[in-house]
C-alpha cells in the first residue's frame, strides 16, 4: 500500500483518496468548512489548507490527492495563520450576531445596533452553539477587533413558509448549493458559474433559490455551517446547547428516515437528518422534516369519549370507557359469536401496537377478523 | 422489497414501474437521482410523466392498467430474441415452459395496442433492459391498487426472474411501502390468515405453538379482510367493529357506501389523536399516544426495524395503544404481563416471529436490523434470495393473462382517473394538515388533467370544474399538465373536500382484496 508522511507519521492510503481522506482514515484531524460528505469537494473556503513539502504555496487537502512519498503538516503554525486569516475574513464579512464577534467597544454598539435593526436578528444568531465557523474561530483564537465590520445590504429572502434565507450570514461555502444538486438532485439553487439572469453583478453572488424545483426538503439549511439558512417555525425557540437530542424514526412513508428531534421544555424545536444513520443517510424530505408539530394541535383528543343518546360525545374515565368496550365485546361475543367482532389495526402506529391489537381479537376474543390498511 | 435503499447508489439499471417516488418517498428518489446523475440507466413506465420520469432516459407512458400486457410483451421480446438469462432460468427456477407459452401471446404489437406505446418502444425497453446486468426493479401502488394487482405483481417478479436478476445485490423486486409501518403491521400478523412473522393460522403446528405462548384456544379459520368486514357490517354479521387510527371513512374507496357501513355497525370503538371523519362513527373514542409519545419500533421498507422514541408527554389522559388493547384484554379475563414496548417486542414479537429472534431492543439502539435476523449475532439480511436461491426452493414463473380494469371509459364517463399520493401531504392530513407551513405549500386537491384534454373541454388552469363518476361527485380547481396524458385525469385524497375517494371504486383484487384505486372512469365538465 502506498504511504505519505502527515505530522511525521507513516500513513497508508489507496489511489485516488486525497490528503484529506487520507488523513480521515488514520484519525488526522483537518478542519473543513465547505466540504459537504457525499458531494465533491469544491475547495471554495480553503480552511483545509495544509503544508506539503516541495510546494510554496499551502494546498487544499480536500482536493490534492495523496501522492507517494509526500510529507504533509496539517497543524504547523504556518497552516494555523493560514486557517486564521481565512477565518477572521469570512467571519468580518457578514453580520454575525454571536460572541465570537469580538469588536472593541465603539464598534461594537453601532454594530449591533445596525444589525439588530434587520429582521430575524433580534436575537443571538439561531446557530449559536452549533456553528462551524463558530467553533473553528473559538479553537484558532480568531479577533475581529482590527477589521471594519460589515455594514450595508444583504438579500434576504423569507417569504417561504419553513425556511429563512438570510445572505447577511452567508459565507458562500457553496454546501447548500451542492446538497440541493449533488444530494437531493433537485437543482434549485443555480450555482455561481454561468450566465446568471436572476442576480445583480454588483452585489456578488448569493445561492438564491429557484422556487420552481424546489422540493422544500430543507436539505440546504440542514447543509448550511453558519446562521444564514435557518427553519421558521425553530426560530428563537432555542440554541443548540440546550436541547436535547432524541433519535427517532420519521412518521410518514415507508423509507423509515431516521432524525433527530431536538427537544427542549418538553417540545420538539426543530428536526434534522441523522448523518450517517440508515436508510437514509442523514437526507430528509419536506414531511419528515417540517411536519412534526401535529402532536402539538390543540385539536387533538386528550380524554375517552362516549356517545350519548342524542348522537353527542361526553367525557369519559378511561374505567368508564373500557369497561363499557369490554363488556359490549363479551356480550356481542356471546350472542352472536367471537367472528361478529373485527378489527382494522393502524399501519401508521408502532409493531408493539399492532401485535397487541392482533393478540387481542385472537387469544381474548377468538376470531382472526383482524386486518389494516396493507394494500396502501 | 427484496433488496436495500443501500443499493440504489450502486445500481447501474433500475426499472420503475407505478411508483410516484419523488412524491411518494422522496428521500428514496434522491438516491436513485444521485445514481442517474452518477451514470446509472432508468427506466420509468408510469402513465404520468411523474417527478421521477424527468430523471429517466427513457419514459414510457403506458395506458392506465395495461401493465401486464406491457410486461407480457417485454418478455416476448427477452424470450424471442433470446436475451433472457438462460442459466438462471434452468437452474433457478421453475415453470418456465408454461410462461413462455402465454407470452409468445404477446408479441410487441398487441401488447402495444394494449399499452398505447409502439412496439418499437417495447422492443428497444427489453433490449435496454437485459444490456445491464443486474437491474433493480422498483414499483409502488401503481402496480398492486388494481382489480389484477396480484397479477401486476407477478407480472414483475417474472420479467425480474426471467432476467435472472433477483437474489443479487442491486437487482431484485422492490415495492415501496406506502405508509412508514404497512411493513410491521403485515409483519405482526395484522392480517386476516397469519400470526406474527407469517405463521398461518389455518396451520395446525402454529396454531398449537400461539395457543400455548397466549395461553388461549385460537380460531382454526382464517378471518375476514377489510372489504368483506365492511359488508359485514352492512349484512348484520359483523356487530363490533374496532378501528385504530385508521381514517377509512376518507381513505376507503366510494366514500359514501363506506360511510354507510360505519354507520350500520351496532357497536364501534375507535383509537385515535384527533377526531376524524371516521370517529363520528364510533360509540367510545379513546385518546391514543402519538408518535414520539411513546417507545416502540417502525418496519421500513426494506424490512429494517428501527427504533421510535419517546420525546415529549402525551396530551391530557391521552394512553399508548397497547396499553389500552391490554387493558380490555384484561377486563375481558386475560392478564397480559408485558408492559411497554420493550417488553412486548423483546419478550413476545422478538421469541415468536422467527424473522425476529435476533432482533432486540438493545441491538437497535442506532441503526435498525433488516429482518431475517435468525439469532443474536446474526448481521441482518440486506437482499432475500441470496444468488437466486429462494426460500421455497426455486423461483416459479406464474403466467398471466391481461385483464382490463373493472372499470372502462365509455361515452358518458370518457376518462380515466388514477389516484395518489402528493409531497407535502399525507394521506387524510389528520396530521400534515395540523403543522405549520405544509398547508401554505399545497393548500386543496386539484384535478390533474392533460393540455389536450383542457383545450378539449375548455378549461383553463386553475379553473373550478366538476369531476364525477357513477359514485359521486367533487368541484376542485383543474390542474393543466404536461404529466398527465390524455384522457387521464389524475387526484389525490389528502382533502376531505374533493378527496378522490368520493369518486373511486369499490372493486377489489380478488386475492389481495386491494381496491382499484389507480382506475375507474369519471368526466370533467366546466362549472358555469
Ligand atoms: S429546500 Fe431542498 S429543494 Fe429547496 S433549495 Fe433547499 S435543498 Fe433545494
Ligand atoms: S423524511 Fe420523507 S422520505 Fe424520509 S421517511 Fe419521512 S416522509 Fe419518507
Amino acid at each position: 500500500m502506498s504511504q505519505i508522511k502527515i505530522n511525521g507519521r507513516e500513513v497508508p492510503f489507496e489511489p485516488g483518496q486525497t490528503i484529506l481522506e487520507a488523513a480521515k482514515a488514520a484519525g488526522i484531524t483537518i478542519p473543513t468548512l465547505c466540504h459537504l460528505p457525499q458531494t465533491q469537494a469544491s475547495g471554495v473556503c480553503r480552511v483545509c489548507v495544509v503544508e506539503v513539502a516541495g510546494s510554496d504555496r499551502l494546498l487544499p487537502s480536500c482536493e490534492t490527492p495523496a501522492a507517494e512519498g509526500m510529507e504533509v503538516k496539517t497543524d504547523s503554525p504556518r497552516v494555523r495563520e493560514a486557517r486564521k486569516g481565512i477565518l477572521e475574513m469570512l467571519l468580518a464579512s457578514g453580520q454575525h450576531n454571536c460572541l465570537v464577534m469580538d469588536l472593541p467597544p465603539e464598534k461594537w454598539t453601532s454594530f449591533q445596533i445596525e444589525t439588530m435593526s434587520r429582521p430575524w436578528h433580534d436575537q443571538i444568531c439561531p446557530a449559536h452553539g452549533d456553528c462551524r465557523l463558530q467553533d473553528l474561530a473559538v479553537e484558532y483564537g480568531v479577533t475581529v477587533a482590527a477589521q471594519e465590520p460589515p455594514s450595508g445590504e444583504f438579500p434576504l429572502d423569507d417569504e417561504h413558509p419553513m425556511i429563512v434565507r438570510d445572505f447577511s450570514r452567508c459565507i458562500q461555502c457553496g454546501r447548500c448549493v451542492a446538497a440541493c444538486n449533488e444530494v437531493q438532485v433537485n437543482r434549485a439553487i443555480p450555482a455561481p458559474w454561468g450566465p446568471r439572469k436572476d442576480q445583480d453583478p454588483d452585489q456578488g453572488w448569493y445561492p438564491l433559490v429557484d422556487y420552481d424545483n424546489c422540493t422544500h426538503c430543507g436539505e440546504c439549511v440542514q447543509a448550511c455551517p453558519v446562521g444564514a439558512l435557518f427553519e421558521k417555525k425553530a426560530y428563537g425557540l432555542a440554541y443548540a446547547n440546550d436541547v436535547e437530542k432524541v433519535r427517532t424514526t420519521c412518521p410518514y412513508c415507508g423509507v423509515g428516515c431516521q432524525l433527530w428531534l431536538h427537544v427542549k421544555d418538553g417540545k420538539i424545536v426543530k428536526v434534522t437528518g441523522v448523518e450517517n444513520g440508515s436508510p437514509n443517510k442523514g437526507r430528509l424530505c419536506v414531511k419528515g422534516r417540517f411536519g412534526y408539530d401535529f402532536i402539538f394541535s390543540d385539536e387533538r383528543l386528550t380524554t375517552p369519549l362516549i356517545k350519548q343518546a342524542d348522537g353527542s360525545f361526553a367525557e369519559a374515565s378511561w374505567d368508564e370507557a373500557l369497561d363499557l368496550v369490554a363488556n359490549r365485546f363479551m356480550e356481542i361475543k356471546q350472542k352472536h359469536g367471537p367472528d361478529a367482532l373485527a378489527g382494522v389495526s393502524c399501519a401508521r402506529s408502532i409493531n408493539e401496537d399492532s401485535y397487541q391489537m392482533q393478540k387481542l381479537f385472537r387469544a381474548v376474543i377468538g376470531t382472526n377478523n383482524i386486518d389494516h390498511c396493507a394494500r396502501t | 422489497m427484496t433488496n436495500s435503499f443501500e443499493d440504489f447508489p450502486k445500481a447501474k439499471m433500475f426499472f420503475i414501474i407505478g411508483s410516484n417516488t419523488t412524491e411518494a418517498h422522496p428521500v428514496a428518489a434522491t438516491f436513485l437521482k444521485q445514481a442517474v446523475q452518477d451514470g446509472a440507466q432508468m427506466i420509468v413506465v408510469d402513465p404520468r410523466y411523474s417527478g421521477i420520469a424527468e430523471h429517466a432516459q427513457m419514459h414510457v407512458p403506458i395506458k392506465v392498467g395495461s401493465d401486464v400486457a406491457f410486461i407480457n410483451g417485454l418478455m416476448h421480446v427477452l424470450i424471442s430474441e433470446e436475451l433472457y438469462d438462460k442459466d438462471y432460468v434452468q437452474s433457478c427456477t421453475v415453470g418456465f415452459d408454461s410462461l413462455k407459452e402465454k407470452v409468445l401471446e404477446w408479441p410487441p404489437e398487441r401488447a402495444a395496442e394494449v399499452a398505447g406505446v409502439p412496439a418499437e418502444t417495447i422492443v428497444a425497453v427489453a433490449r435496454k433492459l437485459a444490456s445491464v446486468k443486474p437491474a433493480m426493479l422498483i414499483y409502488t401502488l401503481g402496480i398492486t391498487e388494481h382489480t389484477c394487482g396480484v397479477n401486476n405483481v407477478l407480472s414483475c417478479a417474472n420479467l425480474q426472474m426471467l432476467l435472472g436478476n433477483v437474489g443479487f445485490e442491486c437487482g431484485g423486486v422492490n415495492p415501496l411501502r406506502g405508509q412508514n409501518n404497512v411493513q410491521g403491521a403485515c409483519d405482526m400478523g395484522a392480517l386476516p390468515n397469519v400470526y406474527p412473522g407469517y405463521q398461518k393460522v389455518i396451520d395446525e403446528a402454529a396454531r398449537k405453538k400461539f395457543e400455548e405462548a397466549w395461553g388461549a384456544e385460537l380460531s382454526p379459520n382464517n378471518g375476514l379482510m377489510m372489504p368483506a368486514m365492511m359488508d359485514g357490517l352492512v349484512d348484520g354479521t359483523v356487530k363490533a367493529f374496532y378501528v385504530f387510527g385508521e381514517n377509512l371513512a376518507n381513505t376507503e374507496p366510494d366514500i359514501r357506501h363506506v360511510e354507510h357501513c360505519l354507520e350500520s355497525a351496532e357497536f364501534m370503538v375507535c383509537n385515535d389523536i384527533f377526531p376524524t371523519e371516521t370517529t363520528r362513527f364510533a360509540d367510545v373514542i379513546l385518546p391514543a399516544t402519538a408518535w414520539s409519545e411513546d417507545d416502540g419500533t417502525f418496519t421500513n421498507s426494506e424490512r429494517r426495524v428501527s427504533r421510535v422514541r419517546k420525546a415529549v408527554e402525551a396530551p391530557g389522559v391521552s394512553k399508548p395503544n397497547w396499553w389500552v388493547f391490554k387493558e380490555i384484554a384484561k377486563r375481558m379475563g386475560h392478564d397480559w404481563e408485558a408492559n411497554s414496548g420493550q417488553e412486548i417486542w423483546d419478550n413476545e414479537i422478538s421469541v415468536l416471529a422467527p424473522q425476529m429472534v435476533g432482533i432486540k431492543f438493545e441491538r437497535i439502539e442506532n441503526d435498525g436490523l433488516q429482518w431475517p435476523v435468525p439469532d443474536l449475532d446474526h448481521p441482518g439480511t440486506p437482499y432475500l434470495h441470496k444468488e437466486g436461491c429462494f426460500t421455497c426452493g426455486l423461483g416459479n414463473f406464474t403466467p398471466v393473462e391481461w385483464t382490463p380494469p373493472a372499470e372502462v371509459p365509455d361515452e358518458e364517463y370518457p376518462l380515466v382517473l388514477s389516484t395518489g399520493r402528493r409531497l407535502y401531504h399525507y394521506h387524510t392530513r389528520t396530521q400534515t394538515g395540523r403543522c405549520a407551513g405544509l398547508n401554505d405549500l399545497l393548500g386543496e386537491e386539484t384535478a390533474d388533467i392533460s393540455l389536450a384534454d383542457a383545450a378539449k373541454l375548455g378549461i383553463s388552469d386553475g379553473e373550478r370544474v366538476k369531476v364525477s363518476s357513477r359514485r359521486g361527485e367533487v368541484e376542485v380547481r383543474a390542474r393543466v399538465t404536461k404529466q398527465v396524458q390524455e384522457g387521464m385525469v389524475w387526484m389525490a385524497f389528502h382533502f376531505r373536500e374533493g378527496c378522490a375517494n368520493w369518486l373511486t371504486n369499490p372493486v377489489y383484487d380478488p386475492v389481495s382484496q386491494t381496491a382499484e384505486y389507480k382506475a375507474c372512469s369519471v368526466k370533467v365538465e366546466k362549472l358555469a
